[in-house]
């Protein structure tokens, strides 16, 4: 299975650093949303849960564009006959999927969290940052999971545009919860505050809820 | 061994039925030739024995495993070579053959191997959307022969391949079980041991004998 997660990997990294489609619309969705924020909240600097609120939900909207083109390519260009004729784990694109989105959206943060700071946030985001990071990288792990079990179910259909947001965005409304919940005291005006633990519980607990599910179902998407 | 048995073999879109009651038997080393016009379920038959499509009727066996129960046992023993190439268009050749040869556990010595065959080893590291046609059906034919598979499945192997191509190419597709979709009915019929027949998604004949005027029947 690693084998066939490598070359997944791999070749879809290869894909997007040659054309270059997924990544770079994400961040200029998310510089675009910002500055939509920014006219019509009428407000030259937010913090506290307005700040925490805002990044994520640019966050979610930015990440249905990456999920809407992660098979893309196996659709597109015979890519799911491919690996469906490989004698491979059929698990093993659901890791490699995953993994690719959560790097996308990792690749993603450090643009959108540098702009976030500079165009609307008030307090400084460097004494909270290592805990941002923290609640980022959990949160981003489910929209992962989420993420390629939705992609994976769209793909399939003639509404797959349609599909992708209508279900992942109800999906992740426990990952946008704890992750401003998470993220409100790291970003408020008077400081960053302690990041409280209960809701990395919770976003730790939607990964692996939602990551065992998927592994358990997603052999089955993969048949026609 | 038989490499392949079907006994009323059929499978719908919906309601559409695109192939149904196709029995028949091809021995190991054997090639199969499967005329038939378009939408005959040509096509179909051959994503069956791919193990991509499921069987909504009857028995069908490949090199012994009962699809699509035992399709796991099946893949990675066909070669599969279909109207698309299977082939990423941003990437190069090499890299499309090195991440299926991966997917294979397959030597990389391999791959330069088969490039060198078909002669495209100096374009072999421009991406495949910069390819003619032809340069894209000799990689598609070293995807699909990568693995040295046991069963090669074949629709239109030599399509858009000048004289030249498809004589660098058919060294490596000939020989071996295979099932072969052909409109060329002279060059089929050559290759062929065993000639199906399909019209409408049924079996016309299946047969060893077979004359050229029957299988041109098949598209009046």
């Amino acid at each position: 299975m690693r084998r066939a997660v490598g070359a997944l990997i791999r070749k879809d990294l290869r894909l997007e650093l040659r054309s270059r489609e997924s990544v770079p619309a994400m961040v200029l969705f998310s510089l675009s949303t910002f500055v939509l924020f920014h006219f019509a909240l009428d407000e030259a600097e937010v913090s506290g849960g307005l700040a925490s609120g805002i990044l994520w939900v640019t966050l979610l909207f930015a990440a249905i564009l990456g999920i809407n083109r992660l098979f893309v390519a196996e659709r597109e260009e015979g890519g799911f006959d491919g690996f469906l004729l490989a004698p491979v784990d059929r698990t093993s694109l659901f890791v490699a999927k995953a993994t690719v989105l959560f790097c996308f959206l990792a690749a993603v943060e450090v643009f959108v969290v540098a702009a976030f700071a500079i165009l609307l946030l008030g307090p400084s985001p460097w004494p909270g940052l290592p805990s941002l990071v923290l609640v980022l990288g959990l949160a981003d792990v489910g929209i992962a999971v989420i993420g390629t079990l939705v992609a994976a179910l769209a793909v399939q259909t003639r509404a797959r545009d349609l599909l992708v947001p209508l279900l992942a965005l109800p999906l992740s409304v426990p990952l946008v919860i704890a992750g401003a919940r998470a993220c409100e005291p790291l970003l408020a005006a008077d400081g960053a505050g302690a990041l409280e633990a209960r809701w990395l519980g919770v976003l730790g607990l939607y990964d692996l809820v939602f990551g065992l599910l998927a592994y358990a179902i997603f052999d089955f998407l993969l048949e026609e | 061994m038989r490499a392949i048995e079907l006994a009323d073999v059929g499978r719908a879109y919906g309601e559409r039925v695109a192939l149904t009651g196709v029995t028949l038997a091809v021995e190991e080393g054997e090639t199969l030739a499967v005329f038939g016009s378009n939408g005959a379920g040509k096509t179909t038959l051959l994503r069956i024995l791919a193990t991509l499509l499921r069987p909504h009727r009857g028995v069908a066996r490949v090199l012994g495993r009962e699809l699509p129960k035992e399709g796991w046992a099946v893949r990675g023993q066909v070669g599969f070579l279909g109207h698309e190439p299977l082939l990423y268009r941003d990437l190069t050749a090499r890299e499309n053959l090195r991440f299926h040869a991966r997917l294979h556990d397959v030597a990389f010595t391999r791959v330069d191997e088969l490039l060198e065959a078909v002669g495209l080893q100096s374009r072999a590291d421009d991406p495949v959307h910069t390819y003619s046609r032809g340069m894209v059906q000799r990689t598609a034919v070293c995807r699909a022969v990568l693995h040295e598979p046991a069963l090669l499945l074949l629709d239109e192997p030599l399509a858009g391949l000048d004289p030249g191509a498809a004589g660098l190419v058919a060294p490596l597709i000939g020989g071996g079980t295979r099932v072969l979709i052909s409109h060329d009915v002279e060059h089929g019929l050559a290759e062929a041991d065993l000639v199906l027949g399909l019209k409408g998604g049924r079996m016309a004949f299946c047969e060893r004998d077979v004359s050229e005027a029957d299988v041109r029947a098949l598209f009046t």
